[in-house]
């Protein structure tokens, strides 16, 4: 007997009279011999929780945590810190082991959380409606690429910014290749999206014009200029973006953005060697009944109380089938919850103080790079808690170097953008201290 | 009431030919099945369809259905009441209209079934 | 009824602080343009920190999960989640990982990774695994351009087809879609199997495979799966596994060994990765080696002990998430495979199978079982019969609420009229399980004594029946805020 397998061999005994079958191996008599598996698995011997807990220990020490480095690395996953409270509330166990809310009556928890945080991300972002969640950022960005596409008839052109994440651009070619699209990359000038070029190449073919901002070299773009693009055309507008920059940016909705979806890893979630994450996806009026996933909807009961349910389900796969715009099925519910969480403790001006900070923080660590007289930053343009700057020494070097004093540093840009030189993309969030930022910058500055 | 004159798709849709215009809408068969109508997805004036190709959509609760169009030709008016009262369907369907259109090829509707047929044809689909 | 978080919020109450800083705090309008800025707060809550604590503690309360009891969904496999691996996921050397860390710091991790792909080939009769897939849904998509990149690099291009039985999770089709192909349907027989005939006409040039899930979502196993293989393989086509059910076989059977050429996992259904109310979960697929050129990239090298990430894969289909998967859920499910071992997975899935046989023997003789005696990890019985005395599926499954059970899967699969899907799984007790029938034989009296009883259910939960209609002809999808503060 097994502490997971509550049968004891006199209960299975009694069951497989009740069954009338002699054996067990009897209710496996359906699959045809030639495909029987004889034997055991290949797989070690079974642990026990004592040894179990030890061997993911020694594991998880062969890694080196964030907890135990400075980290001045963002580039899609960062290091805010995640008020204890979060874990508090996230890990009861009524939560995490409940699964998608179909049964509305017995669900209420799950899904006014849902609601919560749909509230929540309109608020930040200015749109309309928000669903339930999507895996993260980068399928999110592909799904509204695809509804602007599916929903555009006879337009068959994306422009994607070359601002936006390289993963991100990666995640939407792979998404859109069995559709019928010409997805072309908008190129970028001094930091930001070219916009001349984007108005150049954005016609009555283009379906969407999709950007991020702040994009992946922190840098705030100009989404007044690429909706007034957009408008013109008559192209649906994605926004990529960070919610935490949403605490002091314009929300993208005033934009005019019809679309605006990203990575909310930051907001409660840690960044967990990259998953599970959050990915949002908020939406104009015009799209609400087109977004893909989960969402949550307020209704009454029989005797008038309000209460929540999954509601527009029939734009789901478990309905449309393959008239559905999107496979998704599940969601990224619990991280979710931890942001929604996260959202309120933070608070209506937590929010601005801490989007604040960040900046605050990032702005200061680059002059105090750029003191140094290693590093100038490469393009002067307002950015929020990334930027780029390019070494006097290799970037590789300058990290291996840092990596040894106990710091993670900037990302290295040349692999993804070459034509950016010896780049390195330093992230600052509101954990890092004036001190931390002081010895990081003196280090980083040597001359070796 | 269904009118008798009325011709019927596989598809479960009703049309009723006024001269060169086909009005159409779904069966009471059709609401049945899908419930309660949460939502009706209208066509776009002036869209040119050729027979059989999805017009619009009608979504309930359980399940969502694409309405194709029994004959071909341009879509001459739609039915706004359905955009804020989408339960018209269910509580009329031979009322409640969901497009008009101005038939490119009137034999078309040659081709369709008539009410019998209909009748029989929804006998076997149970 | 809970109040909304934001019904909670007072003016100037706060649960958020900043330690000092030290540096000299420029506004806002010192660092961005004016047209950059907002120009009003976005209206998050402004509670204290005990009414946040209050506030989830309540709704979880108003929540029903797998620790709360029992949760027999088909398909889902709502199985115990063990708490060690809550425990050991939330280590720091796990949870706080940067994705792109050099990898000589991260090798615990790479080894995790490596040494489950392993694992799970074992399981599945696989050679190569790829855990990028953040769910089922994903890995289904991920699989098909798989077979589709191999069969275009072939030259290949007339394949533009997807099989799947009527029976199939709507997600089959609908990756299929996504992934560019178009469907055909194949129909179950009498047996509630693939009709072998009718997909011996299907298949052919334009075939570049068929989905299938074994045992299938009657919880029946496909006795013709060697022939069904021999038909697509000789079309020309490849076989794709959809492991939603995989919680039969462990350790009796293996997808490899049946012919199947790529296949997902769900690992937040067979290996224990909490539900979390909807997801995170994990769609790994596993590829025999002809097709491993064609998944998703980084995948994990090994050279001498040392691991890494090699992105140089020309013939990958390219990335369906950013970075590597959804690491968290996979340390559980890695914790899960060694503390059950090779012959504890094998107990899982013969426990799983007894469980199920149990309480279809039991239920046989109230609810119709159309397709047989016998069932693997889980069945589908009929309401048919409860409904013509007055009260359907759906009026069973609002009563089951009252009697404190989450209900069995409703309406799915199609081919079943009123169906009702049961799946216990192996955590669970006998007394568990013969609670449950007795629960749902009383129900069977309460429609024969006094129908509305269980048409007009529930009754003892905090909310009757609730609005879908309205929900869907009207939808509130956020809080209104009325006039306050904007």
């Amino acid at each position: 007997m097994h502490k997971y397998l509550p049968n004891t061999d006199a209960e299975i005994k009694l069951m497989l009279d009740e069954i009338g079958a002699s054996n067990i191996g009897e209710l496996f008599s359906p699959i045809p011999e030639k495909v029987r598996f004889s034997g055991e698995l290949n797989i070690p011997k079974g642990m026990t929780e004592q040894e179990l807990d030890k061997h993911m220990e020694k594991l998880s020490k062969m890694n080196i945590s964030m907890e135990d480095m400075i980290c001045f690395r963002g580039a899609g996953a960062y290091d805010h810190y995640i008020p204890v409270v979060v874990n508090a509330l996230a890990s009861r166990s009524e939560f995490y082991t409940a699964y998608t809310p179909y049964q509305a009556e017995i669900s209420q928890g799950v899904l006014q959380a849902i609601f919560e945080f749909q509230t929540m991300v309109c608020e930040l972002t200015g749109m309309e409606a928000s669903n339930a969640s999507m895996y993260d950022g980068s399928s999110s960005t592909a799904e509204a690429c695809t509804i602007a596409l599916v929903n555009a008839k006879k337009r068959n052109k994306i422009l994607v910014s070359r601002g936006l994440h390289p993963e991100t651009r990666q995640v939407i070619e792979t998404y859109m290749s069995g559709r019928d699209v010409d997805i072309q990359e908008v190129p970028l000038h001094e930091g930001e999206t070219d916009y001349e070029k984007l108005a150049e190449m954005c016609d009555e073919s283009t379906a969407a014009v999709c950007i991020q901002s702040p994009n992946f070299l922190g840098i705030v773009e100009d989404m007044d200029k690429v909706s007034g693009i957009t408008e013109q055309n008559k192209a649906a507008f994605i926004v990529n973006t960070d919610l935490i920059s949403l605490g002091i940016l314009k929300p993208p909705g005033d934009s005019g953005a019809d679309f605006v979806v990203g990575e909310a890893q930051g907001l409660g979630n840690p960044m967990a060697f990259g998953g599970p994450h959050l990915g949002f996806f908020a939406a104009s009026g015009k799209y609400i009944r087109k977004m893909p996933g989960r969402i949550a909807g307020e209704t009454t009961d029989d005797k008038g109380k309000r209460g929540y349910v999954l509601t527009l389900q029939a734009r789901e796969q478990h309905i449309r089938r393959e008239k559905a715009t999107s496979n998704i099925c599940s969601n990224h519910a619990l991280n979710a919850l931890a942001a929604t969480i996260y959202m309120s403790v933070v608070g209506k001006e937590g929010i601005r103080e801490l989007a604040l900070r960040c900046a605050n923080n990032a702005r200061y660590a680059s002059e105090k790079l750029i003191e140094t007289g290693r590093f100038s930053l490469l393009y002067n343009k307002p950015f929020f808690k990334e930027f780029l700057v390019e070494a006097k020494e290799d970037t590789g070097k300058l990290n291996r170097r840092l990596l040894e004093q106990g710091y993670l540093g900037g990302y290295e840009t040349k692999e993804v953008y070459p034509e950016m030189g010896n780049g390195w993309l330093v992230a600052v969030t509101e954990k890092r201290t004036k001190q931390e930022i002081d010895n990081f910058a003196a280090k980083a500055g040597e001359i070796v | 009431m269904a009118d008798a004159s009325l011709r019927y798709s596989k598809d479960h849709e009703w049309v009723k030919v006024e001269g060169d215009v086909a009005i159409i809408g779904i069966t009471n068969y059709a609401q049945v099945q899908l419930g309660d109508i949460v939502y009706v997805e209208l066509p776009e004036l002036s869209a040119e369809l050729d027979k059989d190709e999805v017009a619009c959509a009608v979504e309930s609760v359980k399940t969502a259905a694409d309405v194709l169009t029994p004959v071909s030709g341009t879509v001459a008016a739609i039915n706004e009441d359905l955009e804020d009262q989408p339960e018209l369907i269910n509580e009329d369907p031979y009322e409640a209209w969901i497009m008009q259109i101005e038939m490119s090829d009137p034999t078309e509707v040659e081709s369709l079934m008539n009410e019998a047929e209909y009748a029989s044809y929804c006998e076997e689909e149970e | 009824m809970s109040k909304l978080i934001f019904e909670m919020s007072r003016k100037g109450r706060r649960a958020f602080e900043l330690p000092e800083s030290g540096i000299p705090e420029r506004a806002a309008l010192e660092l961005f343009p004016k047209e950059y800025l907002r120009e009003k707060p976005a209206r998050l809550p402004e509670v204290g920190e005990l009414d946040v604590i209050r506030h989830f503690t309540e709704l979880s309360r108003n929540n029903f999960g797998v620790d709360s009891g029992f949760y027999p969904l088909g398909s889902c496999t709502m199985k115990y989640n063990p708490k060690i691996n809550e425990k050991v996921a939330s280590y720091k050397g796990f949870a706080h990982l940067h994705p792109y860390q050099p990898d000589e710091t991260i090798q615990g991790a790479l080894k995790l990774m490596s040494d489950l792909g392993k694992m799970l080939s074992e399981v599945t009769g696989m050679d190569r695994m790829c855990l990028q897939p953040s769910a089922g849904a994903q890995g289904e998509m991920a699989g098909l351009m798989v077979i589709k990149a191999y069969h275009e690099k072939r030259g290949d291009i007339e394949r533009t087809e997807i099989i799947c039985p009527d029976s199939a999770h709507g997600t089959n089709p609908a990756s299929a879609a996504v992934a560019g192909f178009d469907i055909r349907q194949v129909k179950s027989n009498k047996r509630g199997m693939v009709d072998v005939n009718e997909l011996r006409e299907l298949a052919g040039p334009r075939t570049a495979g068929l989905m299938l899930t074994n045992p299938n979502t009657l919880g029946l196993f496909e006795e013709d799966i060697v022939e069904i293989a021999k038909i697509i393989h000789d079309a020309g086509g490849l076989l794709y596994y959809d492991g939603a059910n995989a919680n039969a076989i462990l350790g009796k059977a293996r997808p490899g060994d049946m012919g199947f050429d790529v296949v997902h996992l769900n690992l937040h259904k067979t290996f224990t990765t909490p539900h979390g109310g909807g997801g995170p979960g994990a769609g790994p697929i596993g590829v025999k080696e002809f097709l491993y050129p064609f998944v998703p990239k980084p995948v994990i090298a090994e050279n001498d002990g040392m691991f890494s990430l090699d992105y140089n894969r020309p013939d990958s289909i390219g990335k369906v998430k950013a970075f590597f998967g959804n690491f968290l859920i996979l340390v559980r499910a890695y914790a899960y495979i060694r503390t059950m071992g090779g012959e504890g997975l094998r107990k899982v899935s013969e426990n799983a199978v007894l469980n199920a046989n149990y309480v279809l023997s039991k239920l046989k003789d109230t609810y119709d079982v159309p397709f047989g005696d016998r069932c693997m990890h889980e069945f589908v019985a009929s309401g048919e019969k409860q409904k013509e005395m007055g009260a359907s599926t759906l009026a069973i499954a609002k009563r089951l609420l009252d009697y404190g059970y989450h209900p069995p899967t409703i309406y799915f699969p199609l081919i079943v009229k009123e169906a009702l899907m049961v799946e216990p799984t192996e955590t669970e007790s006998r007394e568990t399980l013969d609670e449950f029938i007795d629960a749902l034989i009383r129900i069977d009296k309460e429609i024969q004594e006094d129908p509305e009883t269980v048409s007009h259910a529930p009754h003892s939960t905090a909310l009757g029946r609730l609005d879908e209609v309205k929900a869907a002809r009207t939808p509130v999808l956020k809080y209104n805020f009325g006039e306050e503060d904007q």
